[in-house]
């Protein structure tokens, strides 16, 4: 193989306004792994394949996860790539950082990593691209000097994540933030070293605009609601009205259950039809918030296709009280109710979505001790073969 | 060196330590927000207001990418800087002043600012050929070259309403592509490759063949040793088997490729949560630049910016004026490759009349 590095397919990438990976990559070049990544990336564009071997088993001592083994499946060609191991360093919650602890981070994967990362993965980890078994150790060791500690990854609990809350949101309808560090730093143990069917990943959003996607994304989907009537600043509607702001067009014909009107400028909310979808919130943000009586729903089972399909989350307690007085005590229950049952009578590979489906919600509220509701359906079933467990009986004399 | 003492199990550090002061005054205290211009917020608070500037990242980032973000994070938001969930970076501001200044610095270095409202955001992806053994194509190359094509919807506000785009290089799905507004994924066409030689050694039988959603594999015995085969009518190339056993590789780089959905939603504003539906099977991998499948992309989005009303999503739009109109008025073509043949697909048929004629 030349010394020279020639990438000429990727240099088309360099082209065009948006931000280019590839001129990014190449500012790292001077690097035998950057340099190699390159080279194995250009051979794919060449080819039209991957040339990554299948994961392999690496880790940190005494940690199930964390470190994703990765290979090179042509080292022969690209030596620095031999070894291309993923470490996922466990985010801080609504990803929040200072320029002071980000660049600390830098300098220790400069030091002993590639130098690429993913910002952030899907999961909600700093992805750290690349680096060596040998290395492992020593990247934990400085990692966790800092105060910084692994993700979770295989069957365990996933690094839980969260949207900014209420740390930058008028919306937030409990603290997504300090919930998501109470629930990682409780359950440690569950996190790094993997004991379930399968992997359970934890999303925190603080209201129904889901902006971690808990719904489609997460087992554990926590979404900030209310239970009272939207707040409004009828002031405020005058002005978005003096302002000429189509209230009627935008929002009134926009609600999903027709619960709003307008009468001259004053705005009226039936809430007790308000499904609390957040639309009328988002449109008219000066005017309108969310009530006072806040908590939380949660809907379990939302995933990717893999391995029957993909799942939307189904909602499965309505309302729950997050209180952080109490130390969360309520969703912690709940959180292990659940995985008891799922690991109980869960099967290898089977998320919870999936397995809800398999025994059926029926037979899933009451494992975990949730009584059914009509909250929890979108229609009571539409066939008539009903299991009955209750029967008369003769009476006996 | 000094040995440093090992700790285990200590979590990631609090995230107070990392709020700008302004955030922690009103923490839990915002009155409203309000967008100043494409990619500026300012929220507003009890005791004052922070401004926040959104700016594109690739997601696949170098140290020295993030160095120049520190960098700018500390000339001009008090060194406080944050990801948002789609992998935009945000500067968090305490004087509004730095806005222009910063918007000007980091477009010197090329990184555009937007991303907000109704615009398309930074794109949800996978690691594609850069770093994934089940790729059935490049994820970031894939975004690169899509928004070259739709810059100006990341830089300005004028689409209907927000538009999501999300790019996964495989049926994994690792980008949860099935609840985007426009989802690019990459699929395998053809069934795993057995090597039978080294499956005995590498592959756990009964994983294996409990591993196929559709019950395609079986366990055989080729010259002594215990194998698998795949029932070939069966297999929907999905890469399950795969995940579980190293042995049964998927990659085929004449059949390999890009299938484009459309319609998916994650908010319950207005209608509840969809998942994304078909809209073009087969798009070849054309690397380095997809043409293809950024026209696929770009005529879906621009058919989209035109018909739309105002707070519909794409899939609020499609269920408004119907599926035979999206393929009308997109001109993409309806095959039988639509119509699911997979679990509840009954659920996908129309039980009814009401067409438009």
């Amino acid at each position: 193989m030349s010394d020279e590095l020639k990438t000429p397919l990727l240099d088309e990438l360099e082209k065009g306004p948006w931000p280019s990976f590839i001129t990014d990559l190449k500012s790292m070049a001077d690097r035998p792994m950057v340099k190699d990544l390159l080279g194995q990336l250009e051979k794919s564009y060449r080819d039209k394949r991957g040339y990554w071997k299948h994961g392999g088993l690496v880790g940190i001592m005494g940690y199930g996860g964390g470190v994703i083994g990765r290979y090179s499946a042509i080292p022969e060609d690209f030596p620095g790539v031999s070894h291309f191991h993923t470490v996922r360093v466990n985010q801080p919650s609504g990803w929040f950082y200072t320029s002071e602890a980000l660049n600390e981070i830098m300098d220790i994967w400069d030091e002993h990593g590639s130098g690429l990362t993913n910002m952030h993965g899907s999961t909600g980890d700093m992805v750290l691209l690349g680096t060596t078994t040998q290395e492992l150790e020593p990247i934990f060791r400085e990692l966790t000097a800092k105060d910084w500690d692994l993700g979770g990854s295989g069957s365990d609990l996933r690094t839980p994540s969260c949207c900014i809350g209420p740390a930058r949101c008028e919306n937030a309808c409990y603290d997504t933030l300090a919930l998501t560090y109470n629930i990682t730093h409780k359950y440690q143990d569950e996190l790094h070293r993997p004991m379930f069917n399968y992997k359970y990943k934890i999303k925190m959003s603080g209201c129904p605009n889901d902006c971690t996607a808990a719904m489609a994304r997460s087992d554990m989907a926590i979404i900030g609601i209310w239970k009272d009537d939207i707040q409004i600043d009828q002031s405020a509607i005058a002005e978005y009205v003096d302002a000429g702001f189509n209230i009627q067009e935008y929002v009134i014909e926009k609600c999903p259950t027709k619960c709003i009107t307008l009468e001259g400028k004053e705005l009226k909310i039936d809430d007790s039809d308000c499904v609390k979808c957040v639309h009328c919130i988002n449109v008219l943000p000066k005017a309108l918030s969310p009530g006072k009586e806040r908590g939380a729903a949660i809907a379990l089972g939302g995933k990717a296709p893999i391995v029957d399909g993909a799942l939307f989350a189904t909602l499965i307690v309505p309302f729950i009280e997050i209180d952080e007085e109490n130390g969360f005590e309520e969703v912690h229950d709940l959180l292990e109710r659940i995985w008891e049952f799922w690991d109980e009578h869960g099967m290898n590979r089977e998320r919870i979505g999936e397995f809800i489906e398999r025994v059926t919600l029926k037979t899933f509220l009451e494992g975990i001790g949730v009584e059914p509701m009509p909250q929890q359906i979108t229609q009571p079933r539409d066939n008539p073969y009903i299991f009955y467990e209750e029967y008369f009986e003769e009476e006996t004399e | 060196m000094a040995t440093i003492e090992r700790r285990t199990d200590i979590g990631p550090p609090h995230y107070d330590k990392f709020l700008h002061p302004i955030i922690k005054e009103n923490y839990g205290k915002w009155k409203y927000h309000d967008t100043l211009r494409a990619g500026v917020l300012v929220h507003v608070g009890e005791t004052g207001s922070i401004y926040t500037v959104r700016a594109a990242s690739p997601r696949l980032i170098s140290t020295n990418f993030i160095r120049l973000m520190t960098g700018l994070a500390t000339k001009y938001a008090d060194g406080y800087l944050r990801f948002t969930s789609r992998n935009n970076v945000e500067f968090l501001l305490g004087n509004k002043d730095n806005i222009d200044p910063l918007i000007k610095e980091l477009s010197d270095n090329g990184v555009p600012v937007g991303g907000l409202n109704n615009s398309i955001s930074n794109v949800v992806h996978t690691q594609g050929w850069v770093h994934c053994h089940s790729a059935a194509t490049d994820a970031s190359g894939l975004v690169k070259v899509v928004m070259d094509e739709l810059y100006e919807y990341f830089v300005e506000m004028k689409l209907p309403h927000k538009l999501r785009i999300a790019v996964a290089c495989c049926l994994n799905m690792c980008g949860a592509v099935h609840a985007s507004d426009i989802a690019i994924l990459g699929l395998h066409r053809t069934p795993p490759r057995i090597d039978h030689s080294t499956l005995p050694n590498l592959c756990e039988i009964p994983t294996t063949v409990a591993s196929c959603p559709n019950n395609a594999i079986r366990p055989t015995s080729i010259e002594g040793k215990t194998t698998v085969k795949v029932d070939e009518d069966k297999c929907m190339y999905c890469g399950n088997c795969f995940t579980v056993c190293p042995a049964m590789p998927l990659a085929d780089p004449l059949n390999d490729g890009v299938s484009i959905w459309v319609g998916g939603k994650i908010s319950n504003a207005r209608t509840e949560p969809m998942f994304t539906k078909l809209a073009i099977p087969f798009l070849p991998n054309n690397p380095p630049r997809w043409p293809e499948v950024t026209e696929a992309v770009k005529n879906i989005v621009e058919v989209y910016a035109k018909n739309a009303k105002p707070y519909e999503r794409v899939g609020e739009w499609i269920n408004r004026i119907g599926w035979p109109k999206f393929f009308d008025l997109t001109g993409i073509e309806f095959t039988k490759y639509h119509l699911d043949d997979f679990r509840y697909a009954g659920t996908t048929y129309r039980r009814s009349t009401q067409n438009r004629y």
